[in-house]
């Protein structure tokens, strides 16, 4: 377990940034307590500080996890959003986007949104931004990138897709043994 | 003639009088005084006498006429009716189609008020018939019960076993046996077949039972050790049935009224769980996958079953605390301290196996819990590899002989070697989880032990050990619902606190079975074996239940270790008993320390014991002492010894 390097820093950053943009300051200036980005095992975690300091006194090798997992560095260097980072995600998300509860779960078996199971959307969305999709009634399940900006996305055609997929919760069942 | 019909005629005046509406008999009545006001004989019988003039094809339009008709006096009417012959003449002209209400026999008037005052009194001679009939059954169920209960039942003998062999005896036939059985053991002395003994019927008992339900006799007389003969019988048959599907609410994220109301809204059939959980949610039916639901998705509750959440209620881990949960797959129980403590202080979740800490790690990003270190250590090396815990919570592994409707492989898998074994593990785990605990933390020192076993040897024999063990005391776990802990099991005597623990059926609570003891760790001193080692393990087996409590005080008194690790307490023993122990560098590990101070053979051992009891005051720190020289050269092979004797 590490802290990340500047070039890792600066990859995840700017994944992250499509998402929750100038807030990832409040996420390394949290109010309530201080937490910091730790690499385990190509694996990010977001600590808060108490777990950082009981966390040296176990042996390295045995930690399988802690805090929260953001994501993971790839083989190729670049960054990868898990699901899990989602309650982090939604909490600072600058764009949202609403599903209609009829294609809720075909969002969760990890499919694009199309228009005609589009409820809201946020304002100001730029084309391939990322988004938050959550049900109707605010319960988060699940992130992509806009396929369109919100004034394009108010005249396409019902087929068309709004949001394209990346993450959603149905992974937690559908592929547990990748994630974590 | 009068006399004759007085009966029926008080029927309708009682009844005129009560009903303050006209019903269709006052129509009636009203009709008739209307036809013949003037007549007034006592004798009659207007009821039949329904018909008007009018023509027989408009029955209703008539009666609506006779309603409109005068009011005043019908009661009176009613019941002076009309005279014998009137009623004759009018009968005997409409008496083809006229009949009265509710009367599906008569056709002659005359002859049906007869009938009718023969029908009553045959409906009356019937229902006296029928009491007596009833009378005479019961007093019949009487005797054949009291035949029942001083009826000699057969039990089977050796040779008519054996014929039995080569034929399929059915379930049923089994089970009748087993019922018989458990009556006659519930009145044994005037029912048992002359010259049979206890354990005979005990033995076909335990073999027809493991036959019955598919059980390894072993394990059925397990359960015939702690329960009562019919007691065991429902709990097999507890255990051969589902529980219940429960879920818990992830306060964390959501409210359980509204996840309630979500997931009603999805078509689930649910109730709260019980009065003693506000989070538990019981689940009868539904028509979606209750593990794949938007709500469980996004981590809006977790399937757990009632029992499991028992010990953590018993922990109650408070927010900013440093908790560890020494076998936490699948990640339920350390999800719930996570969400008692708000989401603050430090959870470390351990389990052993990598496989299912996966599995934990999921849970938990899912519930949103976020103060948990999730690793896989080996427990028993747990003071070493972390300590200075608040509170720790071990769900240890068991012989699961409380969960066999869950897994019903367990029926045939598990022996009393099995058991053995996994209560061994259990004290090694529970040695390990009260050494990390801080004794001097303000708020915790709390220790949780629980199993989903209902064996006696894996609970109260375990908790016992560690009472002689370590300095700890056991606390109220707080669940009101639960059966107190077991303070006698065979020759076995526990400490009276023993009752504090709790135990859960399958039978009595619909819940899995479980078992729950809490414990408050005093000090940080360890019960070194010493003298007392060998009387307190005596004193376990031994009927005298104030050598424990004795012993508490004895032990905190006399000793005064600060040392956590075993090897620190070996260096202390070198230098404390000085010259005389040079054996020590051989044993550094507690077990084989205890196993030294065991060494005396068994005849010594008991003199010793009663010595003790004898001066219990004068203990000083010399006999320990001799006793570890007289112990020495025996060591190991006593050691093994006291540990068959402990099983």
């Amino acid at each position: 377990m590490r802290p990340l390097t500047e070039d890792e820093m600066r990859t995840m950053f700017q994944k992250l940034s499509t998402y929750i943009g100038k807030n990832i300051q409040h996420l390394l200036q949290n109010k309530t307590e201080a937490h910091a980005f730790r690499l385990l095992k190509d694996r990010v975690y977001y600590v808060s500080e108490s777990l950082l300091k009981s966390a040296p006194n176990l042996p390295a090798d045995t930690i399988l996890s802690l805090g929260t997992c953001m994501g993971k560095f790839t083989k190729s260097k670049k960054f990868k959003l898990h699901i899990t980072s989602l309650d982090v995600l939604n909490r600072y998300a600058l764009y949202k986007v609403w599903v209609k509860p009829s294609s809720e779960m075909s969002f969760l078996y990890g499919n694009n949104i199309p228009k005609s199971g589009l409820g809201r959307i946020t304002d100001g969305v730029p084309q391939y931004g990322g988004v938050i999709v959550l049900s109707m009634s605010d319960v988060p399940l699940g992130f992509g990138v806009a396929a369109q900006s919100t004034e394009v996305c108010k005249e396409l055609e019902p087929t068309g897709n709004v949001v394209l997929h990346q993450g959603d919760i149905g992974e937690y069942l559908r592929n547990e043994d990748d994630v974590f | 003639m009068g006399k004759i019909y007085f009966p029926e005629n008080m029927v309708i005046y009682k009844f005129l009088l009560s009903s303050p509406q006209p019903s269709s008999y006052v129509t009636m009545a009203k009709e008739t005084t209307n036809k013949r006001k003037a007549s007034r004989a006592p004798s009659s019988k207007k009821k039949k006498v329904v018909k008007p003039p009018t023509p027989p094809s408009s029955p209703g339009a008539s009666d609506d006429e006779v309603d409109s008709g005068s009011e005043v006096g019908d009661s009176d009417a009613a019941s002076s009716s009309a005279s014998g012959d009137e009623m004759k003449k009018f009968t005997d002209s409409n008496n083809k189609w006229l009949k009265m209400k509710g009367d599906t026999s008569g056709s002659d008037s005359d002859s049906d008020s007869e009938a009718s005052i023969s029908q009553i009194e045959r409906d009356a001679m019937i229902l006296d018939k029928e009491k007596e009939e009833e009378a005479k059954e019961f007093e019949q169920d009487l005797q054949r019960q009291r035949q029942d209960q001083t009826k000699i039942f057969h039990l089977p003998t050796q040779e008519e076993l054996e014929e039995d062999e080569d034929r399929v005896v059915p379930p049923t036939e089994i089970r009748e046996r087993v019922e018989e059985i458990i009556e006659v053991m519930q009145d044994f002395k005037r029912r048992r077949e002359e010259g049979r003994s206890r354990s005979e019927y005990m033995d076909q008992l335990e073999c027809d039972l493991s036959e019955y339900f598919g059980y390894l006799p072993e394990l059925i007389g397990l359960f015939l050790k702690m329960f009562s003969p019919s007691e065991a019988l429902e709990f097999l048959d507890a255990s051969d049935k589902p529980r219940p599907l429960v879920i818990r609410t992830n306060t964390l994220k959501a409210r359980r009224k509204d996840l309630a109301q979500a997931l009603i809204k999805r078509g689930v059939n649910l109730d709260p769980l019980a009065n003693w959980s506000k989070v538990g949610l019981k689940i009868y039916e539904s028509t979606v996958p209750i593990g794949a639901t938007p709500e469980y998705l996004s981590g809006h509750y977790m399937l757990q079953s009632a029992a499991s959440m028992c010990p953590v209620m018993a922990l109650e881990p408070q927010p900013g605390e440093k908790v560890l949960d020494m076998s936490s797959a699948p990640g339920g129980k350390t999800s719930y301290i996570a969400q008692l403590m708000k989401n603050q202080g430090i959870i470390v979740a351990n389990d052993l196996k990598v496989e299912r800490q996966k599995a934990t790690v999921g849970n938990l990003h899912r519930l949103g819990v976020k103060n948990v270190i999730t690793c896989c250590n080996d427990g028993k090396n747990f003071p070493k590899v972390m300590g200075n815990f608040d509170r720790v919570l071990l769900d240890a592994p068991c012989s699961g002989l409380g969960v066999i409707s869950r897994d019903q492989s367990i029926k045939v898998q598990r022996t009393v070697k099995d058991i053995e074994r996994t209560a061994h593990l259990q004290k090694e785990l529970l040695l390990a989880g009260i050494d990390s605990l801080n004794a001097k933390s303000k708020t915790g020192g709390i220790m949780v032990y629980s199993t989903c076993s209902v064996s006696v040897q894996e609970n109260e024999q375990v908790v016992q050990y560690i009472l002689g063990k370590r300095d700890v005391k056991l606390l109220d776990t707080n669940l009101k619902h639960g059966k107190p802990g077991f303070q006698r099991y065979q020759e076995r005597r526990f400490h009276p606190s023993m009752q504090l623990t709790r135990r859960f059926y399958p039978h009595t609570h619909n819940m899995d079975g479980f078992f729950v003891a809490k414990f408050q760790k005093l000090s940080n001193k360890e019960r070194v074996p010493q003298g007392e080692e060998a009387e307190e393990e005596v004193s376990a087996s031994d009927d005298d239940d104030d050598e424990g409590v004795q012993m508490d005080v004895e032990v905190s008194d006399s000793e005064s270790d600060v040392e956590v690790s075993s090897e620190k307490k070996a260096l202390r023993a070198k230098f404390m008993s000085g010259v005389v122990l040079p054996e020590d560098d051989e044993s550094l590990d507690s077990d084989e320390e205890e196993a030294k101070e065991e060494a005396p053979p068994k005849k010594q051992r008991w003199e010793k014991i009663k010595k003790g009891k004898k001066k219990k005051q004068e203990k000083g720190k010399k006999e320990p002492k001799s006793k570890q020289v007289a112990g020495k050269p025996k060591g190991k092979e006593q050691g093994g010894g006291k540990k068959k004797e402990k099983k």
